[in-house]
Parts: C-alpha cells; sequence; structure tokens
C-alpha cells in the first residue's frame, strides 16, 4: 500500500510540474466555458427580429409588443407578404421572422387557437435554437395570461416554428454538457495514455516493470490522479458555467456527478487501452486526437445532430461512448429528467467501461515486447 | 533476425562481469532477458537459482537495474527520485543509506535540483543510487557508462568496486575495451555471440603473436601504408600508434624501408603488450574468416 501511495505521489508531482499539463486541466475547461458563456451572452441582447403581421388586429399587436419588449428583442422591420421573408433573412441582420396568421384575433376566441409561425436563420443553429426558445417562452407567456383573463375556456396561440435552411435541427442548448463531454474524453483518455506511454518512451517503465510493482497497481497509479482531478474539474465547469450564464443543473446534481464518474472511468480505462496499443507518446496523442477527439465533435451529437447524419455516421456514433454520455448529461442538466430516463445509456456506458478494462488487462504487457 | 544466438556462460556471485561489445552486439537483449523484461525463445537462465520464466516476480525482488537511458524523473529532484525508488521496492532511503552513502553523498549537495538539469555524471551517480537503494543481490547495469565524460567513468569503476564488499554481483556492458581491465570476468561479445570469456589479463594472454605499436605523426597516412605492406597480417589503430603483427612473428625489418619510401620518416617501432581490443580484434578477424571457409566450403560442395 505504502508502495502504491508513494506512486501516485510521483503522479501528481510530474501533473502539478508540468504547466502544460495544468493548462489542458484547468486552463482549456475554463477558457472554453468563458468563450461560450460569453458568446451566448452578448447573442440574445436585442436580437433584430422582423414581423408579418397578416391580420393586424389587437392581439397580434399586443403579443408583439410582448416580444419586443422583452429586451432579447428589438423590431427591425414589418414585412408585407411571404416573399419578403427570405429577402429578410438573407440579409443576415434579423435572426428571426415572427408570422401573425390571417384573422388571428378572430380565430383564438372562435376556434379557441391560433397559429403564430416563428422562422429562423437555420445556417445559425445555436442562435435558431435561442431565439424560437426565448419567442416560444414570450408566446407561452402570453398565453397563460391570456387564460387568466378570458372569459371561457383556454384560449391557445400556438407557435409553430420552423428553420430556414436547415429544417429539422433539433440541437438544444448544449455547450456545457458538450464540454463536458470533450475535455472528459480529453484529459482521461489522452492524458493517462500519454503518462503511460511516456514511462515507455524515457525507459523508466523497464525498471516499474522489474520493481515488484504490479501492473494493477502501476495502471491504478496512473488513473487515481486523474481520476480526481477530473471530477473536480466536472464541478469547475459546472460552477463555471452557472455563474457565467446561469445554467442551472435542473435534474438532481448527485446523480449527475456519478454518470460524470461513471464517464471518466470510461475514458481512463480507453486511455490505459490506448497507451497499452501506442509505444511512443506521438502514437497516443494521434491515436487519442484523431481516433477520439474528431469523431467525439463531429460524430457523437455535439455539434451536429445525429438524426440529420447519413444513417453510416450514425452506425459509427453508435460506437461512440461520449454519444451515450451527451444524451445522459443533457437529459439531467436541461431537462431535468432522473435516473429512469438514462438508465440504459449509463447501461452501455458500464458495458464500454467493462469492455476496455478487460481489454486493458489483457492488452498490457508485464515484459517488454 | 537473432539478437542471441548459443551463447552460455556462469556468474560466481559477488564479481564484477562485463559484457564487452560494439553496439548492435545484443548486450542490451541479453540483459533484458536477464532483468525478466525479455522471455528468450530458446534455452535456459537461472538466476540466485530462479528460472527467469517461472521465477520472475520473486527474481524482479532481487534485481537492481540501470537500463541504457538513465531511467531517471527528469521532472523531479534527485531527492524525489530516490525516494521514490525506495518507496516502489519497499524500502526507505534511511535503510539502506549506508550503501548508496558513497555515491550518493556526491550528489547529495544538488538534491533538490530536478533531475533533468544534472550534467551526465551526475545522472549517473543518482541511477545508480537509485538501482541499489533496495539492496539488490544482482545488479544489471547496461552501458553506465556510454555519454559520460572519462573523469565520471573511472570514478564510477571505483564505486563499483566498492561495492564488492556487499556482495553484490554485478552484470555490466560497455563498449570500451579499456573498461574491460576493471572487470573480474569478461565476455567479449559480437553479433550475439560470445568469442570469449575469460579474467581480462587471460583474455590479453590469449593473443600469441608477437605485436607492435608502430608510431609516427601522420596516423592516417602511417596505417595506411602498413596495411599495403606485403609483410603485415594485421595493423589496427589504437590510441595515437597502430598495433601491427608481422608475418613470421617478428618484426620485419624491411617496413622501415617501405615506410620512408611512402614519405613516413618519423617511425617509431617497439614491442608490445595486447590489449582486451587487440584480442577481441584478433577473434573477430578468426570469426570472420571462420566464416568465410565455411562459405567457401559449402560453395564447394555445390560445385
Amino acid at each position: 500500500m505504502k508502495r502504491f501511495l508513494g506512486f501516485v505521489k510521483k503522479e501528481f508531482l510530474h501533473i502539478f510540474r508540468d504547466y502544460r499539463t495544468m493548462i489542458i486541466l484547468f486552463g482549456i475547461p475554463a477558457a472554453q466555458i468563458l468563450l461560450f458563456g460569453f458568446v451566448v451572452r452578448t447573442d440574445l441582447q436585442n436580437a433584430r427580429i422582423a414581423f408579418l403581421d397578416l391580420s393586424k388586429d389587437e392581439l397580434t399587436l399586443k403579443i408583439s409588443d410582448k416580444i419586443c419588449s422583452s429586451g432579447f428583442f428589438t423590431r427591425e422591420a414589418n414585412l408585407m407578404s411571404y416573399k419578403d421573408v427570405d429577402k429578410a433573412l438573407r440579409g443576415n441582420r434579423i435572426k428571426a421572422v415572427v408570422i401573425f396568421e390571417e384573422n388571428f384575433s378572430r380565430k383564438l376566441t372562435g376556434e379557441g387557437k391560433a397559429a403564430i409561425s416563428i422562422i429562423t436563420d437555420g445556417s445559425e443553429p445555436n442562435m435558431a435554437t435561442l431565439t424560437t426558445n426565448y419567442i416560444t417562452a414570450i408566446v407561452t407567456d402570453f398565453n397563460s395570461e391570456a387564460v387568466g383573463t378570458a372569459a371561457a375556456g383556454a384560449l391557445l396561440v400556438q407557435p409553430e416554428v420552423s428553420m430556414f435552411y436547415n429544417p429539422s435541427l433539433k440541437s438544444q442548448f448544449m455547450f456545457v454538457p458538450g464540454v463536458i463531454t470533450l475535455i472528459m474524453i480529453l484529459i482521461c483518455a489522452l492524458m493517462t495514455s500519454i503518462t503511460i506511454t511516456r514511462e515507455k518512451e524515457f525507459g523508466t517503465m523497464e525498471v516499474l516493470l522489474v520493481s515488484p510493482l504490479k501492473p494493477v497497481q502501476i495502471v491504478l497509479g496512473k488513473v487515481i490522479p486523474y481520476f480526481i482531478l477530473s471530477v473536480v474539474d466536472v464541478i469547475l465547469i459546472l460552477v463555471l458555467s452557472w455563474l457565467v450564464f446561469g445554467l442551472p443543473v435542473r435534474g438532481s446534481l448527485a446523480l449527475l456527478l456519478a454518470e460524470a464518474m461513471l464517464y471518466i472511468l470510461m475514458s481512463l480505462s480507453l486511455g490505459i487501452l490506448i497507451s497499452t496499443v501506442a509505444r511512443t507518446m506521438q502514437q497516443a496523442i494521434f491515436i487519442s486526437l484523431v481516433g477520439m477527439m474528431l469523431p467525439t465533435i463531429l460524430l457523437s451529437g455535439f455539434i451536429f445532430p445525429i438524426e440529420n447524419m447519413p444513417e453510416v455516421y450514425g452506425w459509427i456514433s453508435a460506437i461512440l461512448p461520449p454519444r451515450y454520455f451527451i444524451v445522459i448529461i443533457k437529459d439531467i442538466m436541461i431537462k431535468g429528467t432522473g435516473f429512469l430516463y438514462v438508465w440504459k445509456e449509463t447501461l452501455i456506458l458500464v458495458l464500454f467501461t467493462l469492455v476496455f478494462i478487460g481489454l486493458a488487462i489483457r492488452n498490457f504487457k508485464i515484459r517488454l515486447q | 533476425m537473432m539478437a542471441l544466438n548459443d551463447i552460455s556462460f556462469d556468474v560466481n556471485q559477488g564479481e564484477i562481469f562485463g559484457f564487452i561489445g560494439p553496439d548492435g552486439a545484443g548486450k542490451t537483449t541479453l540483459f533484458r532477458i536477464l532483468t525478466t523484461l525479455l522471455l528468450p525463445d530458446e534455452g535456459e537462465v537461472t538466476l540466485m537459482g530462479l528460472d527467469c520464466r517461472t521465477g520472475f516476480r520473486e527474481l524482479r525482488k532481487n534485481i537492481g537495474y540501470m537500463p541504457g537511458r538513465f531511467s531517471l524523473y527528469m521532472d523531479l529532484s534527485v531527492e524525489e527520485n530516490l525516494n521514490f525508488y525506495a518507496t516502489v521496492f519497499g524500502t526507505t532511503v534511511k535503510e539502506n543509506y549506508g550503501l548508496i552513502q558513497d555515491i550518493y553523498s556526491q550528489i547529495e549537495p544538488f538534491k533538490n535540483r530536478l533531475a533533468g538539469k544534472l550534467s551526465g555524471g551526475m545522472k549517473q551517480k543518482l541511477a545508480l543510487s537509485c538501482a541499489l537503494i533496495h539492496k539488490p543481490e544482482l545488479l544489471v547495469l547496461d552501458e553506465p557508462t556510454t555519454g559520460v565524460d572519462a573523469v565520471s567513468r573511472s570514478e564510477f569503476w571505483e564505486m563499483l568496486k566498492k561495492l564488492r564488499k556487499y556482495n553484490i554481483t554485478i552484470l555490466v556492458s560497455t563498449p570500451y575495451m579499456d573498461e574491460a581491465m576493471q572487470c573480474d570476468r569478461v565476455a567479449l561479445f559480437q553479433e550475439g555471440k560470445i568469442l570469449s570469456i575469460d579474467e581480462p589479463d587471460k583474455i590479453r594472454d590469449g593473443f600469441r603473436r608477437k605485436l607492435f605499436s608502430v608510431k609516427a605523426s601522420d596516423r592516417y597516412k602511417l596505417i595506411t601504408a602498413l596495411r599495403n605492406f606485403p609483410g603485415t597480417v594485421s595493423a589496427y589503430p589504437f590510441g595515437d600508434s597502430v598495433h601491427v603483427t608481422f608475418t613470421g612473428d617478428e618484426l620485419d625489418r624491411s617496413v622501415y624501408e617501405y615506410l620512408d619510401q611512402t614519405g613516413i620518416h618519423d617511425v617509431l617501432i617497439h614491442e608490445t603488450r595486447a590489449g582486451i581490443e587487440d584480442r577481441f580484434l584478433e577473434l573477430m578477424e578468426q570469426g570472420i574468416r571462420h566464416k568465410a571457409q565455411g562459405i567457401r566450403d559449402k560453395v564447394g560442395e555445390v560445385k
């Protein structure tokens, strides 16, 4: 045990002495969150929108005033016909067009419902999501106020959201979950595989193998410091994203941390597996970056929704563990769902972890090749 | 590609046993087998009564190993390196300080310096301290003096000799022929084969021909001329002179005249005692001749 603790201590020294490691561990996550937080915050102040009011009655004026007085939007233009919508969006200044259908007021009082169309510029997916979310929220707000005043039954204004240029985009507000997913894979898989291959490259692994340390102790000794630091990192990211752009964790924080730890464990075992295959640090970096980072960014649903991918990419993404973690973390953080909704994904992550650990143990050499 | 082929040797407890041979001779491969880091394809290796295949767990506790590249953590300080190896091998620096005192005391003033910032000689001393800290019965040193200055090299051998009193068996490899004299016994190594095993002096005595040291100011011109001289059997550079044997095993007086004609006028020749290197080169040449003869025989058979 003393042996093992000595080894863990040495690993911590390696990490704290190397400023590059420290930057990757704490600088990059903080920078990413701050960057995203900053961008998101400025985006939704006075976003320019246009209205196409086909009925021009009391209610439509009320709703459009409510939208514009929220502080999130400013009225840039009033359009005259559907033909102008495309032109307005192509001008790039207008982020969304809100359309009230004809006879809005009459429909609402007569049939109990009327439609508002929100058309956004899908070529800026995050902006588009934000705009629709905010407008929808404002209209919902209006609905609940209207219910209180109306004499009979529920009046319903139904927002119909559609996006131009990228119509089926379903991306949620997912930077923080995405950053956590990405950073954890980066730190855990990349850093552990580097630290183990570094011992191989510098020849210190030869002596460690000759020592009475068991392979399990060597591997665990490498993994534990990164496990602890990664958990700290997750907490850091959550706190920062809460402070900077007020993103709360809607679901259970304990569940979120538990799932994050499972994901970290999975990434660490992947890192060990990589290190048993790679002989040099360069190989380890290459496998981690090209083999893990890029697929995570491109195929896990972090940026591009899996639903929009050609089928083949969907299959590839099915074997990428981050894909499942993104679902889990989004559900817990944004939708606020509980374990019952994510147990399938959790089980898949557990299976990935077991497979990686099994392969890593089988591949770990107690001798040199 | 076979790194080691048909080798067999015994090492006595407590002796300094040297493996002498050029780069690529197979010394590192042999050491990795002896330290249980590699498995031999065939053959038997028994160390301290344990088989290298089955007893490797037990063996690993008793071996101190210093690989060719000093296995130090460059981002840890001198003291941290030593403490780390002590803990990993289940001991403390205090417990075995006596064993490494002579060596470690020389670098102790720099104990807070990072290992990466040490000179080659100091790295070597630290690596040796780390390899010794758990008081192993067998110390395996792979080219410990490569890349280290001459003063540090001779200091290092003095330190190894001092370790004799602890009855530690030391296996050491080196590409430097002059270091062979420091060992109790040496094995001359070439292309995965052992050419000869004996005490260094006996290996020198194995050189039976009369050897002459030839000196002149232009050594390059001298060696070419000597190799062209019809009476020369062999001529190899050795320090600032050339070691030569002649046909008939006597000094061929006509060599003076020959060299004079080629424009070398300041020749000094005297008989000398063969060193390890001379014997090594002789054995190598015999091996090549032997091989060549074998090929000739085979060609003959085909005809």
